[in-house]
């Protein structure tokens, strides 16, 4: 028998015997799992976030099937998925409204003045015990990405101008950024709602006014302009309560200029009429 | 009493210009009291003081204004006399916000100290004394900053039996504590003899670094006749030398456990600028209401060790030496070591603030900061046997079990690891920020399992 002959029959041989205890293996080793984790894994938007509280959409779906946990943990999920979900369970699911995330400052490195230049560690929970990072705002975005960071489909943008920006057709809500945040800045908020108050600062208007050009400073005037609608003060700070939608006009009215139009859907850029209250 | 080296090595340490001859010479000026004095209610460790003054009330000199606002605080007192104008939102020398008690002074100077001096102490009750140093509002004033009638009254199961004096003043730059014991040295001595009688007669080690000569002999002068319980020791000039724990190892050999504090180990540390202020409460009467403050650094003028009243700016101060040289360098409280970066001159002085260092844009070059090449350097010249390399390493993957598990809650912010480091990483800041992460996990976690309330 010719050597190449001798090779083939015994690595033929071998891989045949191999094939043969595999077949075995997989016939009495077998774990039954249930088609549906499988089925919801898929339908699970795959970002492995961990906002629902488990390791991943994997152990979420998992955890549905085999635990009973709600199905509707997952903030990311579309409403269609969810309802795909509740039906594979046979439970009845209400889709949540769409969340996404909004920080609440606009104080970038030319609106914000800042009293002193920071050299130090970039991150935000190192600069907020260094004399907040340089800016005068004790409130404000430090802009050093702690947010950035742990977001886990990149919406959030930073740049050299200190100031984070979520953008709204990215993020998935799943509110890990919302506790990365050492000032508390960052929220979720429907994302129906398209006009936001972009200002965490409750000092005085006067103290405000010294440290940014579009801090709040207590006027109230949003306040007179939505009828108390929406909108309420916090100390010195209005503050958006996303009730009720509110109208375009406020980014007139407000003189500090701290509304911006943000938000699904992006809508056409034209100049906002006012309106009559 | 006996003249002694220091027996133990201090591991680690180094060795930096000390730049402490601009004010070593210079005698103690006063500060004339300015107008405005505000007087913050976070100077100490611990919860900040209570404001017990409302705006518009008339307060004299050293009267009571702030109360202490749980079991480790203290009090405040005004250091001038006039008109209460304000109670607002302020910045404390760390950096914390904190409230201030703003007050106008009338220049009158009417007293109203609440103290009731006890000029024959050996004859009083160790707890009578240690009340009156409550009421006096003194903190240790060698830059932390712990309640002293806290320190001085330890549970009953520890036993103190040595009370170390720190006269050691290892932060480059300042000479506030070295002037003092030239200047006031029986000052000290009383005030150190009041708190030995507190603590019921330990013994007293008075440790002095090498560098100071003037101030050995003038302590060692008036403390001649002392018996043989009292020493001076006379401490290697190394830094951080002065810092709480390594002063024990190096005058006692015991090592404070991680997390413990010195009575652990039956010692206790007063600074010699405390002892000063446990006299003047005392003997005088006087409540802690200024402290000698060094203003020193390249930019300043006129460098001078100054006695300040507790809530003057730092600008009065600055410019009662003269004013800077030119804008725009760094303004450091403290150290420059362990001083902390200020972001304008408006900051009063609290009672922990030992220097104003003003350093001009060559002295405070800015370095890139590279990766750590784990060269070691750090290792060998942290005082607290920690590994910094990883530590920094770790906080910046921001893996901080790993960070705890590396005991960086022991870390004493000393600055040798920044100082050695050839990647020009900012260690100590990188350490702040593990400690600020590893607590607020600490927290979260409590808040998700409270603690079971212990039944009786």
């Amino acid at each position: 028998m010719p050597p190449i002959l001798a090779a083939i029959v015994v690595i033929g041989g071998a891989g045949v015997a191999c094939a043969l205890l595999l077949a075995i293996a997989a016939r009495y080793l077998h774990v039954f799992e249930d088609p549906r984790v499988e089925a919801i894994t898929n339908l699970l938007p795959g970002a492995n976030c961990g906002g629902c509280g488990y390791a991943g959409c994997a152990d979420y779906a998992r955890a549905i099937v085999e635990k009973g946990a709600p199905v509707n943990l997952c903030r990311p999920c579309a409403a269609a998925a969810l309802l795909e979900i509740a039906r594979l369970m046979g439970v009845e699911a209400k889709p949540a409204e769409k969340m996404v995330a909004i920080v609440r400052c606009n104080g970038d490195a030319v609106r914000s003045r800042r009293a002193a230049l920071y050299h130090g560690v970039a991150d935000c929970v190192a600069a907020d015990f260094t004399s907040g990072g340089g800016k005068i705002c004790r409130e404000g975005c430090l802009g050093y990405g702690n947010c950035a960071r742990v977001c886990p489909v990149g919406a959030i943008v930073f740049t050299e101008s200190l100031l984070a920006v979520v953008s709204p057709e990215r993020c998935i809500g799943c509110g890990l950024c919302v506790k990365a945040c050492p000032r508390h800045l960052i929220r979720l908020v429907p994302a129906s709602h398209t006009i936001h108050l972009l200002c965490s600062n409750r000092e005085r208007g006067l103290v405000t006014r010294k440290a940014c050009s579009v801090g709040c400073i207590a006027c109230q005037k949003c306040i007179k302009h939505v009828n108390g609608q929406g909108i309420h003060m916090e100390g010195y700070l209005a503050v958006v309560d996303y009730t009720v939608p509110l109208p375009e006009s406020l980014l007139d009215v407000c003189p500090q200029h701290c509304f911006v139009r943000r938000g699904l859907p992006a809508p056409p850029p034209q100049p906002a009429a006012p309106s009559a209250p | 009493m006996k003249v002694l080296r220091a027996p133990f090595q201090v591991r680690g340490t180094i060795h930096p210009h000390y730049h402490k001859g601009v004010t070593a010479g210079r005698p103690i000026e006063t500060l004339p009291p300015p107008t405005i004095v505000q007087v913050p209610m976070l100077q100490h460790l611990g919860a900040p003081s209570k404001p017990i003054v409302n705006k518009g009330d008339k307060v004299g000199v050293g009267q009571l204004i702030a109360e202490a606002g749980g079991p480790i605080s203290a009090s405040a007192h005004s250091p001038v006399s006039g008109t209460v104008r304000a109670i607002t939102e302020g910045v404390a020398a760390t950096g914390r916000p904190t409230l201030v008690i703003e007050i106008e002074n009338d220049g009158l100077n009417t007293p109203a100290s609440p103290l009731q001096p006890k000029p024959e102490w050996s004859s009083q009750e160790p707890s009578t004394l240690i009340g009156l140093v409550a009421a006096a509002g003194i903190v240790g004033m060698g830059g932390a900053g712990f309640p002293t009638h806290v320190k001085i009254n330890p549970p009953p199961a520890k036993r103190i039996d040595t009370l170390i004096i720190n006269g050691a003043e290892c932060e480059p730059y300042l000479t506030a504590d070295h002037r003092l014991m030239i200047e006031r040295p029986e000052a000290i001595w009383e005030g150190i003899r009041i708190l030995r009688h507190i603590l019921r007669g330990p013994h007293i080690r008075l440790a002095i670094e090498d560098n100071k000569p003037d101030a050995i002999r003038a302590m060692e002068k008036v403390m001649a006749s002392a018996d043989d319980d009292v020493a001076l020791v006379v401490l290697p000039t190394a830094y951080p030398m002065g810092a709480e724990k390594q002063l024990i190892a190096a005058l006692l050999g015991r090592e404070v456990p991680s997390g413990g504090l010195p009575s652990d180990v039956g010692a206790l540390v007063e600074n010699v600028a405390t002892c000063a202020a446990v006299f003047e409460a005392v003997v005088q009467g006087h409540p802690l209401t200024r402290r000698v403050v060094t203003v020193t650094g390249s930019l300043v003028r006129r460098p001078a060790n100054v006695l300040a009243p507790i809530g003057a700016r730092f600008s009065d101060l600055i410019e009662f030496c003269g004013g800077l040289q030119e804008t725009g360098g760094k303004l450091i409280c403290g150290g420059p070591m362990m001083g902390v970066a200020q972001v304008d001159a408006s900051t009063p002085v609290g009672k922990t603030v030992s220097g104003i260092l003003a350093l001009s844009r060559q002295d405070v070059a800015v370095y890139e900061t590279h990766a750590c090449i784990a060269c070691g350097r750090c290792v060998r010249a942290c005082p607290m046997s920690l590994l910094p390399c990883t530590i920094s390493v770790a906080v910046e993957a921001g893996q901080f079990e790993e960070t705890e598990r590396l005991a960086v809650m022991d870390c004493i912010e000393c600055g040798c690891c920044a100082y050695v480091c050839p990647a020009h990483r900012p260690m100590v800041q990188f350490m702040r920020q593990g400690k600020a992460q590893i607590q607020a996990i600490r927290r979260l976690k409590q808040q998700q399992n409270p603690p079971v309330p212990r039944s009786p």
